[in-house]
């Protein structure tokens, strides 16, 4: 029984935090956060340098051949710094489907610009009527020749708006619940009959709306019945790596309260010496602590056991709205300010918990 | 990062469900598992037996006849212990006041007490609480005056757990009141029940039982060769050994166990009523208890890999206690749940084993599900209660 991480994961998380530390302030943050792009692409080169954009593809692949334990050292940092860059929709998403089902060529073409900082990717996970679920999928895909030709709509399509490559997923039959019947389209963002509506999110990120009117397809990756799984596949990955990101970002609003009740003073005293709030940053200290176990039990076992993942994630949405609203009313009326970080990391806490299921949704999951 | 065991950690798992299975008396688990109470008869046969294997003390090193067990060994031994619903050591002579002894008497005392403790020859109980000592412990009365060779004991302890069976108490007592700390001055000696002037006063708690009492000492007599350790230490020697026991504080073995019972049950239709399994709001329940205690082991796991590698156990530790006992406590919930109706019998006389199903009302189950909601209270209120756990936390963990 080992907890510890290894000397390469030693060595990415060393390289991650000294990256943030020195080059990453908040101020920079929202500088990148409020640009056109809504991040800097100058930034995300340097992490095709560094080559956290390769951590979790194989060695065949020109990867790191890294597992989710690896992700969870990625993540959990890229929370601590409260990055903007589009890691989760390139690496994470998009990345999740092309290692998987893509073929050498494709992998050429797609997957290795992306690890490379040149191309940006996305994955079109949501469509209005889903809601939470993956496998309710509208959007259509019919043969015409060799040609496929999609029509439909897409939403909350994170860095839709940047992505030059954007991976479709559309049915070829059955009804819109099915699992069997989806397949997954590589698309061009400049293709005929493709419209993008891009917009910021309250966590400073991008996302956008795609409609989709007998857009041709540039290829379709994979098998064109059984899609399903490889999205699944990419969701769950993306749902663990986001946990670890709320961890991290947990772990930072826990420490920035602790700071901020012992240095405001009120009544004479510091108000960390007030019971009332004592016993309330006990409890957020004990949410990320058992989120944090829970988070290395997910990364450890997720490959055996998916519902791993929803035990995860129902945890995550539940002591991420704890920790996220106590620290933001400990803060006072600072703690409502645009000025103060403590509100942001709390927003992007509160964009995570909605994101690819609630905690409602995933023990739901869990129970039946 | 991993969470797999050593080849001779897998082999010890084995060897200690087999001891369950096999070995260990048989009936005492059936009495366990009707919800039978035990009897002192049964609880000194069962420790007897565990200890001719060798493995009562789990803490003690091999020199004083304890396991020597590795943190993981002890955490194996734990969840197989609860796997087999077999109870847990009475903890006041093998984990508390044994180890005091050890590390702090003499020689002389090592030799008389440690034996009978490891052969449940001697029923011990703990002296601490006091009417107006609960939370604040050190604010404690109980004064031991030092007359010639004896000390002359007057005061009263309180919520003393199966004192009506103990033949010796170990108590902490105010050997000096002139002091700048009131953590100062407390000792720690150990008294035969049988002395003159000893008395017992049951309380029945709010299920009903008769667990735990109140002793009064008027002039009892106790010789000095009865101090442990220094006068005026005894806070300290309370306090290092509270931090090294916290081993399964969580109780997370015996939730697992709980929960995965509840689960099977849920499964079942009981006497005509629609199987829990079908109440969606019920499995939602089991689901986030499940989550809980999954984070809760890993916790655990964690703190454990730490020791292991040569940590000292700190005060993260109490996380353990509020978050096990919140949990605890709401598997009783769930299990009230799961009772309904019949969970509201109070039926004590039927908790005998081989009664006719006829004779019966509810399941022996649903009948219990009630009385360990109510004595499962003091879960959160003994052991400091979870409040001063959030308060040791708050001052030594985050620094408040």
């Amino acid at each position: 029984m080992n907890f510890s991480l290894n000397e390469v994961q030693l060595m990415l998380a060393d390289s991650i935090e000294k990256f943030v530390a020195n080059d990453y302030d908040f101020e920079q943050r929202q500088k990148y956060s409020d640009s056109e792009t809504g991040y800097s692409k100058q930034v995300w080169q340097t992490f095709a340098e560094l080559g956290w954009t390769a951590v979790p593809f194989s060695e065949d692949d020109g990867g790191f051949d890294g597992g989710p334990v690896d992700m969870m050292v990625v993540m959990e940092r890229v929370g601590r710094g409260l990055v903007v860059e589009p890691y989760l929709a390139n690496i994470v998403l998009a990345g999740g489907v092309l290692k998987r089902a893509a073929s050498p060529a494709q992998k050429e073409k797609w997957l290795q610009p992306m690890m490379a900082g040149e191309l940006q990717c996305a994955l079109a996970f949501f469509e209005a009527q889903a809601r939470y679920d993956i496998n309710n999928v509208e959007t259509t895909a019919r043969q015409d020749g060799d040609a496929w030709i999609l029509n439909g709509n897409k939403g909350y399509v994170l860095n839709g708006g940047n992505a030059e490559l954007i991976i479709v997923p559309a049915r070829t039959s059955g009804d819109p619940a099915n699992e069997a019947g989806i397949a997954l389209f590589a698309v061009a963002s400049d293709a005929d009959g493709i419209s993008i509506r891009d917009y910021a999110t309250i966590d400073g990120q991008r996302a956008a709306e795609i409609s989709l009117q007998d857009v041709s397809a540039l290829e379709l990756i994979g098998d064109a019945d059984d899609g399903y799984a490889v999205l699944k596949a990419a969701v769950d990955d993306a749902t663990l790596a986001i946990c670890a990101e709320a961890v991290g970002i947990m772990t930072v609003l826990t420490e920035k309260t602790i700071e901020y009740a012992k240095s405001r003073v009120q009544f004479g005293v510091p108000i960390s010496s007030f019971q009332a709030l004592q016993h309330r940053m006990v409890d957020m200290y004990t949410a990320c602590e058992q989120s944090r176990s829970l988070m290395m039990w997910a990364a450890m076992t997720c490959a055996d056991d998916p519902a791993a993942i929803n035990a995860l994630k129902y945890q995550i949405g539940k002591a991420g709205k704890q920790v996220g609203e106590e620290a933001v009313q400990i803060h006072g009326g600072m703690g409502v300010t645009w000025e103060l970080d403590v509100a942001h990391y709390f927003k992007r806490l509160t964009a995570i918990r909605h994101m690819f299921g609630s905690a409602d949704w995933h023990l739901d999951k869990l129970a039946s | 990062m991993n969470v797999t065991f050593s080849a001779e950690e897998v082999a010890f798992r084995k060897e200690v469900r087999d001891y369950f299975e096999n070995e260990f008396p048989q009936d005492i688990l059936r009495m366990q598992n009707e919800g039978v109470p035990l009897q002192p008869e049964d609880l000194i046969r069962w420790h007897k037996a565990v200890n001719e294997k060798g493995w009562l003390a789990e803490n003690w090193p091999v020199e004083y006849g304890g396991t020597g067990w590795s943190p993981v060994q002890k955490y194996i031994f734990a969840e197989e212990r609860a796997r087999a619903n077999a109870p847990p050591v009475l903890a006041f002579g093998v984990n508390m006041v044994g180890p005091i002894i050890y590390t702090y008497g003499n020689e002389e005392q090592k030799r008389r007490f440690l034996p009978d403790i490891l052969q449940t020859n001697v029923w011990w109980c703990q002296g601490y609480s006091e009417p107006g000592a609960g939370s604040d412990l050190a604010s404690l009365k109980t004064r031991a005056d030092l007359r010639g060779d004896h000390y002359v004991i007057n005061g009263t302890k309180t919520w003393t757990t199966l004192g009506q069976f103990a033949d010796w108490i170990f108590c902490l007592v105010r050997t000096n009141s002139d002091v700048a700390r009131r953590q100062e001055g407390i000792s720690f000696i150990l008294v035969d029940m049988k002395t003159p002037g000893v008395s017992i006063k049951p309380i029945v708690l709010l299920d009903g039982e008769h667990e735990v009492n109140e002793i009064h000492f008027d002039n009892v007599e106790v010789p000095v060769e009865n101090l442990v350790g220094e006068e005026g230490k005894g806070w300290t020697y309370g306090k290092v050994l509270l931090q090294h026991e916290r081993t399964n504080i969580a109780g997370v073995a015996r939730s697992k166990f709980r929960l995965s019972r509840l689960r099977s049950r849920a499964q079942k239709s009981v006497r005509g009523a629609a199987p829990l399994a079908e109440d969606r709001n019920f499995m939602r329940g089991i689901s986030a208890a499940e989550v809980e205690l999954k984070a809760l082991e890993y916790t655990e796991l964690r703190k454990l890999a730490s020791v292991a590698a040569g940590k000292a156990p700190g005060p993260e530790s109490s996380i353990l206690k509020v978050a096990g006992t919140e949990l605890l406590q709401a598997i009783d919930c769930l299990e009230m749940e799961a009772a309904g109706y019949y969970g509201l019998a109070y039926v004590r006389d039927q908790f005998v084993l081989d009664l006719p199903d006829e004779e019966r009302v509810g399941d022996t189950n649903q009948a219990t599900a009630a009385l360990n909601y109510f004595n499962n209270r003091k879960q959160s209120i003994f052991g400091g209660s979870n409040e001063i756990q959030k308060n040791i936390i708050a001052k030594h963990v985050l620094g408040l």
